[in-house]
C-alpha cells in the first residue's frame, strides 16, 4: 500500500530529471534528490518508498536518459500508473525494474494523497478500495521484470553465475 | 499482404525471413551509438560479468554532449571514455570537436539504407533520412548490446504521412515537423514507425530531409523514415569512398540493400498533409506540440538566439543564417550563438565565408557539438530569459534553468530574430 503523487500529461525526461545533472550525478542518493526537480520541487523530500507515481499521458516523453527511471527507482517509487508512456522510458522502466501500469481509468480516478495498491500477478490495482483492472505486460517484458531488470536477465542468458555483486544502472 | 518498411527492416536485423507489427525479435543492430553516455554505459557493462564487448566493429561513439569538457567531472567522464575505447578496441572513436552523432555518422557514412542502427540517444531516429532503421535505447539496453550483440524490440505498427505539395517560401522542413507534431500531438505517433513520403520530400535537399526523422523523436515514434533515393545514394557512395575507415561502395551497391515498404503494406493510419497550407511554425514553451503559427508570437522579445544542433546545425542553416544577418548587427540586449553540427560543417561555412558574416553581424561561433541544447555548457540560460533555438526540445529547464522560456524554429527565423531582438519573420526582415 503506497500513497499516490498525481500528475499531468506529457511530463517529460527533463522534467523528471534535469539534462544539466545527467553527466555528474552518479551515487543512486544524489540522483533521487533530484527527482521531479522541476516539476514538484517537494517531491523528492516527501515521497516515500512504496510511494506510487500516477499521471496523464505520455509520462517520460523525451531523452533516453536512464537517470528519470532510476531516481523514482532510488526514492523507492514501486510503479508508475499512466495513460501512456514516452517509448524509450516504457523500455527503460522494465529493464530497471521500474513496474509501469497503463491504465487510464485508474489515472481519470486518482488523486494526490489517495491510497493504491498493486497486484502485478492479477493485473489489477486497487485505488481507495475500488479495483481497476490494467493489460498484462508482454512474456518478454514480464521475464526481464521477473529476473530483476534487463542486466540480471543477460547475465541469466549468458550463464553467468558468479557471485559477485550486480549493481544494475548505479550512475548515470 | 505487404510488410512495411519496419517489418522489413527489423525482420531483415532479427535474421528472419518476414516479421509482423507486434512480434518481438531478437535484433541485431549493424552500428550501436553512444556518446558522453559510454563511460556510465561501460559501468553496467562491467556489471554483467562479460569481460569483452562482443561487436568492438559496430561501435560508434562521439563526444559531443559536453565537449570540449565544461568542469573537471565531465573531462574525468571524457578520459574514462578514452579509456574503455582503448581498452575494448572499439572501432569508431570520434574526439570532441568533431561534431554531433547524428550528423558525424551521417558524414562518415558509417550506417547505410536498410541497416539498423541503436543509439543511447533518443534521437536516433534521424537515420531515417536515408532508409536505415534508427531507434533510441536505453543505457542498460546499450550494455546488453554491447556483451550481446543484440536486443529485444518489438516490431512497431505504421503510420504514413503523405506530404504533398510544395512549401511556401521561407517555409522549411522545420515548419513542416512543428506543424505536424502541433497538428497530433507530441504522441501522434508514440510507439509507432512513421513512414513519411510525398512530392514535397522528394523536393527537399538532403541536410533539409534531415531534419524530420530527427523532429519525429517529438512526436513519439520509435523509428522515422523517408524513401531513399538517388540524391541519398549518390551523397552515401561519394562518403564511403572519402572515408578511411569505410570500404568504398558504389551507389548500386547501396540501393540494392535499400528497404521500400510494399504497396499493399498495413497502415495503422495514413494522413496527408498538405506542404502549401504549412506555415511558418513556432513551438512556444514548454512543449514541442505547443506549436503556433510565427505570426501568432512574432514580436516576443528574446535574450539569446540558437543555431545549431542535430536538427538545424548543418550546411544549409548556417548559409540561411549568413543570408539574413548579411551586412545588419544582432540587436542590443540579444546574443546569437552559432554551433555548427560538425567540423565538417564549420570548415565549409568557413570556406564560404557564412562564418565571417555572422561574426560581422556579432554573432558567436562555438566548437561543433550539441551546445547548449540539452544545459550542458555553452550557452546555458538565466532566470527569466528567452531563447529561440533551432534545436528539437524545449521543455521546461532544459537549457541549463528552470525560469528561462526556450522557443522552437527555423535557422532562417532565429536569425531574422536576433537582428530584430524579438521573434521575427525573415520574410519581412529580407535578405
Amino acid at each position: 500500500m503506497g500513497k499516490v503523487w498525481k500528475y499531468g500529461d506529457g511530463v517529460n525526461t527533463d522534467l523528471i530529471f534535469a539534462g544539466k545533472h545527467t553527466y555528474t550525478l552518479r551515487e543512486p542518493e544524489e540522483i533521487a534528490a533530484r527527482a521531479l526537480e522541476d516539476l514538484d520541487p517537494n517531491f523528492a523530500a516527501a515521497a516515500r518508498p512504496g510511494d506510487v507515481i500516477v499521471a496523464g499521458r505520455n509520462w517520460g516523453n523525451g531523452s533516453s536518459r536512464e537517470q528519470a527511471v532510476t531516481c523514482l527507482k532510488y526514492k523507492g517509487i514501486t510503479a508508475v500508473v499512466a495513460k501512456s508512456f514516452g517509448r524509450i522510458y516504457f523500455r527503460n522502466g522494465i529493464n530497471q525494474g521500474l513496474l509501469l501500469i497503463t491504465c487510464p481509468e485508474a489515472v481519470d480516478a486518482a488523486q494526490s494523497g489517495d491510497e493504491i495498491e498493486i497486484d502485478l500477478p492479477n493485473s489489477v490495482l486497487r485505488l481507495n478500495g475500488r479495483a481497476f483492472p490494467f493489460p498484462p505486460l508482454s512474456s518478454t517484458a514480464l521475464g526481464i521484470l521477473e529476473a530483476g531488470g534487463l542486466i540480471p536477465h543477460i547475465r541469466k542468458k549468458l550463464g553467468i553465475t558468479s557471485t559477485e555483486a550486480v549493481t544494475v544502472g548505479g550512475g548515470e | 499482404m505487404g510488410y512495411t518498411f519496419a517489418e522489413k527492416a527489423l525482420a531483415r536485423a532479427a535474421g528472419l525471413p518476414t516479421a509482423v507489427a507486434g512480434q518481438v525479435v531478437d535484433a541485431r543492430p549493424d552500428i550501436a551509438l553512444s556518446h558522453d553516455n559510454t563511460a556510465a554505459i561501460a559501468k553496467i557493462f562491467r556489471a554483467i560479468g562479460v569481460e569483452r564487448v562482443a561487436i568492438p566493429e559496430k561501435m560508434a561513439i562521439t563526444l559531443d554532449h559536453a565537449a570540449p569538457a565544461p568542469t573537471p567531472r565531465h573531462a574525468l567522464n571524457h578520459a574514462e571514455i578514452r579509456e574503455f575505447v582503448k581498452e575494448q578496441g572499439i572501432k569508431y572513436l570520434f574526439e570532441v570537436g568533431r561534431g554531433i552523432c547524428h550528423q558525424v555518422f551521417s558524414e562518415e557514412a558509417i550506417i547505410l539504407p536498410g541497416q539498423l542502427i541503436l543509439g543511447s540517444d533518443s534521437h536516433t531516429p534521424h537515420f531515417g533520412w536515408m532508409g536505415a532503421f534508427g531507434a533510441g535505447v536505453g543505457r542498460s539496453e546499450m550494455a546488453a548490446i554491447w556483451a550481446t550483440g543484440e536486443l529485444w524490440l518489438r516490431v512497431p505498427e505504421s503510420i504514413r504521412v503523405i506530404v504533398t505539395g510544395k512549401l511556401g517560401r521561407g517555409v522549411t522542413s522545420k515548419d513542416l515537423c512543428l506543424a505536424i507534431i502541433g497538428r497530433f500531438g507530441a504522441d501522434g505517433g508514440l510507439y509507432k514507425s512513421v513512414e513519411l513520403s510525398g512530392p514535397a520530400i522528394e523536393a527537399m535537399s538532403l541536410e533539409s530531409r534531415m531534419v524530420i526523422p530527427n523532429m519525429m523523436a517529438e512526436f513519439g515514434v520509435k523509428n522515422a523514415c523517408l524513401p531513399p533515393d538517388e540524391k541519398v545514394f549518390e551523397y552515401l557512395a561519394k562518403r564511403t569512398s572519402n572515408s578511411k575507415s569505410q570500404t568504398p561502395k558504389t551507389k548500386t551497391e547501396i540501393e540494392s540493400n535499400a528497404i521500400h515498404p510494399d504497396a499493399d503494406a498495413r497502415y495503422e493510419n495514413e494522413y496527408t498533409v498538405d506542404a502549401d497550407s504549412v506555415e511558418l511554425t513556432v513551438a512556444c514553451p514548454h512543449t514541442v506540440d505547443n506549436a503556433r503559427p510565427l505570426r501568432e508570437v512574432k514580436g516576443t522579445p528574446i535574450h539569446q538566439a540558437f543555431i545549431g544542433t542535430c536538427t538545424n546545425g548543418r550546411l544549409e542553416d548556417i548559409a540561411a543564417a549568413a543570408e539574413i544577418v548579411q551586412g545588419k548587427r544582432v540587436a542590443n540586449g540579444c546574443r546569437l550563438l552559432v554551433i555548427p553540427a560538425s567540423s565538417e560543417v564549420m570548415m565549409d561555412a568557413l570556406r564560404l565565408g557564412h562564418l565571417q558574416t555572422l561574426m560581422e553581424a556579432g554573432a558567436v561561433i562555438g566548437t561543433p557539438g550539441c551546445g547548449p541544447c540539452m544545459g550542458n555548457h555553452m550557452g546555458v540560460l538565466a532566470p527569466g530569459e528567452v531563447c529561440l533555438s533551432t534545436a528539437n526540445r524545449n521543455f521546461r529547464g532544459r537549457m541549463g534553468q528552470t525560469d528561462a522560456e526556450i522557443y522552437l524554429a527555423s535557422p532562417a527565423v532565429v536569425a531574422a530574430s536576433a537582428v530584430a531582438g524579438m521573434i521575427a519573420d525573415p520574410r519581412e526582415v529580407g535578405g
